[in-house]
């Protein structure tokens, strides 16, 4: 079956596909990085960093509606989260409800923070979207081995990608093993007939992991890992990183000098 | 002639004590192709995971007139290449051309070199331009050709193949076979698939409840029919088509 829900549209061609994922990583981390440093009253900074992110976007031709709907998966999270702040926090009174026997009261500092949780959430992950679907999960992971994350961490991942699609499939199948052959029946005994099924896939996923082991000893792995990388920082690159570091200083200076406060 | 891989007296159980190998000896000559047949259960695999010394247990194995130790155990790997059944189990890396260049780079080959290696062990089994793609993506008959790419790649001399045709349609099986057919090294098949036996090894050993049970022609082993019923390889007497209908 096909999937490709951590890569879509990463084999695309344009101006962010050719960077180097280091240089993208890099980005990423630097955007992250300054956006949470913003005090959540600089409208005009967050207005910035969409621009920013928006032109990233369109640049990176990867449809604007795509990122845009795989964004909103955040929101419901971090509204649980952050949803009872403005009723909780401490402050000067935004407005109050008489909900039945109760006193709602809405706090302008409350809906600051809310306002600061949900902007940066948002932003943040529309970064991680660019960057996830502008580079293929593989490079990724090779920009992550060059920068100095664990070769064993590297590994664990680059095994998570690939067998996670071959388990899914596994479960897929077993659902509809189970579906054709599921006349109703209690429902103590269809958890448990569930919890079978899990206990089955994880029998099935530690052989597999046994297979694969005699796969890669087969081919003289002696637990030392070793790759190739063709990993090439171009003058593109360059460019990139430095009209990103310039965009970011100036956003951070209208900061500093208090702009739109 | 010069021996690929020879054994004598190996017995091999299972941890939790059944037996799968009792007592097999076997003498396979360089550029030999071999078929391994036998039913489910017969030690096919278990036969084939001591041949690079996955597997270890006693009596002995030569591997082009070298013991199987542990000290050289890295160069016997890199003269026995084996492809496993499940291509889910040999293509482990998130690219085809990692997964091909997985075995090269253990070798300890130089960059270009490994380059040169993927290239072409793809052009071999007909995959040019799949470097980048995902082996999740593939189709079945894909995974095995890239599964067998990944051993082409560290040239082996002897070449094991679990079940190459298990799962592929009769266009894919026989394009496979083709494909094996073309490659200048020992062959070891471990298989049920007569039809498949019988167009590429002129050698065939029968494998049956751990023990060698026949060792032969190819020609002379297919045309004896009962003993194929015996060993579960041919349809047995009682079940006839004719029976069922009436």
């Amino acid at each position: 079956m096909k999937h490709s829900f951590l890569d879509h549209y990463s084999d695309l061609d344009s101006l962010i596909h050719k960077l180097d994922p280091r240089t993208k990583f890099i980005a990423t981390f630097a955007f992250v990085l300054a956006m949470v440093l913003t005090p959540p009253t600089r409208w005009y900074a967050f207005a910035l960093y969409f621009a920013l992110i928006a032109c990233v976007i369109l640049l990176s031709k990867v449809p604007p509606l795509y990122v845009l709907k795989r964004s909103l998966v955040i929101i419901p999270f971090v509204l649980l989260i952050a949803i009872f702040i403005p009723f909780f926090k401490e402050g000067e009174t935004a407005g109050s409800y008489n909900v039945w026997m109760w006193e709602l009261k809405v706090t302008y500092s409350g809906l600051i923070v809310l306002w600061n949780v949900i902007i940066k959430a948002w932003l943040s992950v529309l970064s991680m979207i660019m960057l996830s679907s502008t580079t293929k999960f593989s490079d990724l992971l090779k920009g992550l081995g060059r920068l100095g994350l664990p070769t064993v961490m590297v590994m664990i991942l680059s095994f998570m990608y690939r067998y996670i699609f071959v388990l899914v499939d596994e479960v897929i199948r077993m659902r509809r093993a189970w579906d054709s052959r599921n006349f109703g029946g209690k429902r103590m005994w269809q958890l448990k007939t569930i919890g079978n099924m899990v206990g089955t896939l994880f029998l099935r996923s530690y052989e597999k992991g046994e297979r694969v082991y005699g796969a890669m000893v087969a081919r003289g792995f002696d637990g030392q890992t070793r790759t190739l990388t063709d990993l090439r920082f171009q003058a593109v690159d360059l460019y990139y990183a430095l009209g990103f570091a310039v965009v970011l200083a100036l956003i951070g200076t209208t900061i500093l000098l208090g702009w739109g406060s | 002639m010069k021996k690929a891989i020879e054994i004598e007296s190996l017995s091999y159980s299972y941890p939790d004590g059944q037996q799968a190998l009792k007592d097999v000896n076997l003498s396979i000559g360089v550029g030999e192709s071999v078929a391994l047949i036998g039913p489910n259960g017969a030690g096919k695999s278990t036969l084939m995971l001591h041949l690079n010394g996955i597997l270890r247990s006693d009596g002995m194995i030569r591997v082009l007139g070298e013991p199987l130790e542990d000290k050289n155990l890295k160069r016997v790997r890199s003269k026995v290449g084996l492809v496993f059944q499940d291509p889910e189990d040999q293509l482990f890396s998130p690219t085809v051309f990692d997964d091909v260049a997985f075995g090269p780079i253990n070798m300890g080959y130089s960059e270009d070199e490994v380059r040169r290696r993927v290239r072409e062990a793809l052009e071999g089994v007909g995959l040019e331009g799949y470097e980048g793609r995902s082996p999740h993506h593939l189709s079945v008959g894909e995974k095995k050709r890239v599964a067998i790419a990944t051993i082409l790649s560290i040239s082996p001399e002897i070449l094991v193949i679990d079940e190459p045709t298990s799962n592929l349609d009769p266009r894919a099986k026989w394009e496979l076979i083709e494909l094996l057919r073309g490659l200048p090294v020992t062959k070891i098949v471990a298989s049920h698939d007569l039809e498949m036996v019988k167009a590429l090894c002129e050698r065939t050993i029968l494998l049956d409840k751990g023990k060698v049970i026949a060792d032969d022609s190819t020609h002379r082993i297919m045309s004896n029919t009962p003993l194929l019923v015996r060993h579960g390889l041919a349809r047995p007497d009682e079940v006839s088509s004719l029976k069922l209908e009436a």
